[in-house]
């Protein structure tokens, strides 16, 4: 006889299922959730306690070779916040890029189950998987850098696109990646030219490959979609971070019509004003072109006062912000793939624009009436930890709070937005969609999300509070996929989580058309490219949901 | 798999991976005699690489493990390294730069669970440019940008024509790329050196500093880099005149894309990490006019694996102590020459590194007087030391595995013939499973449930 574990009399909220708050039981048996229960051999007493599935991050940067560096960059960061072992887990370091133990188990002290790197390299994708092996508890996947690929490039520019689907089909296949990312499409070529520029329009094209970004994003929402990856192509706009960027991105949404589209962190990319010149926030512009168009989702990007690290594809963006910082500065340009910059950064109230960008995160979270397509994030570690959830959260739920946070920044950045006039208050329920259900549609894991029969036997136990930010802050009791990781807020065992990755099918006539350019223009042998199977522990392919 | 076989008992391995020098070729066409247990021929590889494969061979009679000296079952000598490991107050773990990244890992966890002392060779080779990459930063790339964009290539302190062979062929000079498909016509080369060393040929200038002055020639570029005037007393403390200076400044600010490797010239000379950080720097300081990056050339073939696999599991590159129960930093302190030196270290564990051949004498001496538990492919300074010796298969020939580039791009490597010997990461999983039962039943273990823990199942 398996265990049967069964959580009784908590208030459970499953918005999947349509359960907002009611008393019910929940039933675990073989790692899922059960429809009926048959006789328990554990039973938790939730009573006074809200039960959550386990959350879903679907953006941030936890592994791989940029996070590395940015590791090793900051020793400094990591001394300030030691975290020591248990009997059952490794120890580590913290920090705003925690080492790879840290970063498992402090997600699950949030009570999260689930998290998606959100840029990888192709090169560096063994770099990332051989990462996730050291990333205890959650399931995670990552999605691999494909917007600046010069022989994607330069089949879109020979408009070969039928070719180019197969391409990134094959490319997903040999990096075990989840869906195609595209970072400032277009942006590279200039950036590794003499010049260190960037492209700065749309609809620019590049000297080098004559593509400009409009096309790359037509053809990657195209070949994704067609593809039936489980995410559509998530996308960071071009001109992030600056001023009057509003009109990229609503450029770059109506590039894709009604078609399934992903902007990663929105708020970076709803700054209205002149260019050079203080941003204003666009933030209602880009809530309003988000709730009439069913077909987009986004994660906020949440920018959080504190520390931060700048760790991004888009190298010239982290080039522009160290020209402001003068601090320690990472630039890492990736053969035919990609370019990055890292640097430590910091959000302070007191900066106009850095109040600005917390203020038109949260305008965008309080503007948006879907929210199965605003998903929580905070860019991790760009706009902050992924530790400030709890804070953010708050922020959501207690318009109190909210106000009082409001007074202690820049009040001329406040002026400029409409946050003192948002009164709106995120439920439970609707905190349990933007963390959990509405990032496990949005990346079809099925099993995730939800706590209906079936599903993944990943569940967050909270007790209830009044303040928001101590409840998520410590649930009472974790599970994953069924074990009991965290109980009575103490870790009870160890866990490795499952690898999540996407395997489209394509014809194998293109790796003829790729292995010529590849001996020509990398510096490593084209057999030796592909990720194996060795590389793989537990792991589940995900496609689309139908 | 991408073997062919010759005949009975020759087989090919294409698109192996020479795991000599941080280069990492991973295009070698390895011709095997299977019965001999020999690699005959290694097409592609360098004078290095050839002796590398060439001078393999396996030591059929040698025992597997040794326990003072005599030989050991393998489980015995785990048991005995363990124990010895865990009585130890200060165990330290040394090495780890030619083995692979899934051994490396390995080791980490043992040294978490002893609450001991980690370090790899980094700490005596580019470590003082890890230090300088936390102070100011790195702009850099992998090797294919240099081959496919790199007008200008300047090596500082670095012989790579007789340390890494091929790094002018395949990455850097005579590599023909995007922008650069006449190879070395589309090309400047630099060297810059204390002495005009076998790389000098193959440079278009060659620029000979005053030795220990690397620092005073760097700092006046990143003045003239800037415009700045700089004192003329400079010409005669490090050899270079203004005027030379000036034409290097004009050639780096007019480059396409700019890329100054640094040597252990610059790293392991009066200055350390001023002298890395002072070319890094400049390296970053020339992004206002151009693109321009920066590569250490590292040694070892994995010791770039070494850093990347301390960096994420530890949140530090070398030098780490667990012994507070949580990774601490401290180079200096926690460094390897150091803790033997002033003899701290009561225990080490030494896999895939001499040091009994190379280190300071008050280190050696301190090493004899420990116990030592040594992995290595052969018998060594080290392993001849050592109260427990494990002879292990070695990587990249005789195991797969993962090891990482100079620029940090991960390679699988392909086994070419079996070894009848362990790997390194077989004899370190089995060391820490024993290290953990032992730790768990003394009571030592971490947390404020350990005896949880002993009824948790696994």
């Amino acid at each position: 006889m398996t265990d049967c574990l069964l959580i009784a009399g908590g208030k459970v909220y499953d918005p999947a299922n349509g359960v907002d708050g009611e008393i019910k039981d929940i039933c675990i048996e073989d790692g899922r959730v059960t429809a009926a229960p048959s006789s328990p051999t554990r039973v938790i007493d939730a009573q006074g306690m809200a039960v959550m599935p386990g959350g879903v991050d679907i953006h941030c940067h936890i592994a791989g070779p940029k996070v590395n560096l940015a590791r090793r960059l900051m020793p400094e960061d990591h001394r300030l916040d030691p975290h020591p072992g248990t009997a059952q887990t490794r120890s580590g370091v913290g920090g705003v890029v925690p080492s790879t133990f840290a970063t498992g188990y402090r997600y699950a002290t949030l009570g999260y189950t689930t998290a998606m790197e959100a840029a990888v390299t192709p090169i560096g994708a063994r770099h990332t998987i051989e990462e996730f092996h050291d990333t205890p508890v959650i399931d995670k996947g990552f999605y691999v850098l494909l917007g600046n690929n010069i022989f994607l490039q330069q089949l879109l520019k020979e408009g070969r696109r039928e070719e180019f689907r197969h391409a990134v089909a094959w490319w997903i296949n040999a990096t075990k990646g989840y869906t195609a990312k595209l970072v400032n499409p277009g942006g590279d070529e200039p950036w590794k030219g003499k010049k260190n520029s960037n492209v700065k329009d749309i609809d620019e094209k590049s000297a080098v490959v004559e593509v400009s970004p409009r096309q790359v994003i037509d053809a990657f929402i195209d070949g994704v979609n067609a593809l039936g990856l489980p995410h559509p192509p998530h996308i960071h706009c071009n001109n992030l971070g600056h001023s009057g960027n509003v009109s990229t991105t609503l450029e770059t949404m109506k590039t894709a019509g009604d078609r399934r589209v992903h902007l990663a962190h929105i708020q970076f990319h709803s700054y209205g004003g002149e260019l050079g010149k203080n941003p204003k926030s666009a933030a209602r512009e880009i809530a309003e072109y988000i709730n009439s168009h069913p077909n987009v989702t986004c994660d906020v990007g949440q920018v959080m006062f504190g520390k931060s690290t700048i760790m991004t594809a888009d190298a010239p963006l982290a080039y522009m912000l160290r020209g402001f910082k003068k601090d320690k500065w990472v630039n890492a340009d990736v053969e035919c793939e990609s370019g990055c910059g890292i640097m430590p950064f910091s959000y302070q109230e007191h900066v106009y624009v850095h109040a600005l960008q917390w203020a038109i995160g949260l305008e965008l979270f309080l503007l948006s009436k879907d929210p199965w397509r605003i998903i929580l994030s905070t860019d991790h570690p760009n706009g902050g930890s992924f530790m400030s959830y709890p804070k953010l959260i708050r922020l959501l739920m207690d318009r109190e709070f909210r106000r009082e946070e409001i007074q202690r920044v820049n009040q001329k950045a406040m002026n400029q937005t409409l946050l003192r006039e948002l009164d709106r208050e995120y439920t439970l329920n609707e905190i349990a969609i933007i963390t959990r259900a509405g990032p496990a549609r949005a990346l079809s894991l099925k099993n995730k999300g939800h706590l209906g029969p079936g599903a993944d036997a990943d569940v967050t136990i909270y007790d209830e509070m009044e303040d928001k930010e101590a409840m998520f802050n410590a649930p009472r009791y974790v599970l994953k996929s069924g074990a009991l990781i965290i109980e009575d807020h103490e870790f009870r065992r160890d866990y490795t989580g499952r690898f999540l990755h996407a395997e489209p099918a394509y014809d194998e006539a293109i790796i003829q058309q790729v292995r010529p350019f590849f001996e020509n223009y990398y510096s490593i042998e084209f057999d030796n490219y592909a990720v194996s199977d060795s590389y793989l522990h537990e792991h589940e392919v995900v496609a689309r949901a139908p | 798999m991408s073997e062919k076989a010759a005949n009975e008992n020759t087989k090919l391995v294409e698109n192996a991976t020479c795991t000599f020098c941080g280069c990492v070729c991973d295009d070698m066409m390895l011709t095997v005699d299977t019965k001999e247990k020999r690699i005959t021929k290694a097409k592609n590889a360098c004078v290095l690489g050839r002796a590398w494969f060439a001078e393999h061979y396996i030591e059929e009679d040698a025992p597997p493990a040794l326990i003072d000296g005599k030989p050991a079952a393998v489980e015995d000598a785990v048991e005995e390294a363990a124990r010895t490991l865990v009585k130890a107050r200060f165990p330290i773990t040394y090495g780890l730069s030619d083995t692979t990244c899934e051994a490396q890992r390995q080791a980490v966890a043992i040294a978490d669970l002893l609450r001991g002392c980690i370090d790899t060779t980094t700490s005596v080779c580019h470590g003082p440019t890890g230090l300088a990459f936390q102070g100011v930063g790195e702009s850099t790339m992998t090797l294919g940008e240099v081959k496919n964009r790199a007008d200008l290539v300047i090596y500082w302190g670095g012989n790579p024509a007789e340390s890494h062979p091929r790094h002018f062929g395949r990455y850097a000079v005579t590599a023909k790329g995007m922008f650069t498909p006449q190879g070395k016509k589309d090309r400047t080369v630099v060297v810059v050196d204390v002495r005009r060393t076998p790389s000098a040929p193959a440079a278009n200038q060659f620029i000979q500093v005053k030795p220990g002055r690397d620092f005073e020639l760097l700092w006046a570029l990143r003045a003239l880099v800037k415009n700045r005037k700089v004192n003329p007393e400079v010409e005669a403390l490090t050899g270079v005149s203004v005027e030379a200076m000036e034409a290097l400044v004009e050639k780096m600010k007019t480059c396409r894309y700019g890329a100054l490797f640094l040597g252990m010239g610059l790293t392991m000379t009066r200055g350390r990490h001023f002298n890395s950080g002072a070319a890094l720097a400049l390296a970053t300081d020339l992004n206002e006019y151009t693109h321009f990056v920066a590569k250490p050339v590292r040694g070892h073939g994995n010791v770039t694996g070494a850093d990347n696999v301390m960096s994420w599991q530890t949140g530090y590159p070398f030098g780490v102590n667990y012994s507070r129960g949580f990774p601490r930093f401290n180079p200096g302190e926690f460094t390897t020459v150091d803790t033997l030196a002033r003899r701290d270290a009561d225990a080490a564990m030494i896999i895939a590194s001499d040091p009994a051949s190379n280190f300071p004498q008050a280190a050696v001496e301190h090493l004899r007087n420990i116990p030592v538990i040594a992995l290595d492919t052969k018998s060594t300074f080290t392993s001849r030391l050592a109260h427990v010796a494990f002879r292990t298969a070695t990587y990249g020939i005789n195991t797969t595995g993962t090891v990482y580039r100079m620029d940090d791009v991960p390679i699988t490597l392909r086994k070419a013939f079996e070894s009848p010997f362990p790997t390194d990461e077989e004899i370190l999983k089995a060391i820490k499973k024993r290290v953990r039962e032992l730790t768990l039943t003394r009571g030592q273990a971490r947390g404020a449930n350990a005896e949880a823990k002993a009824a948790a199942p696994a």
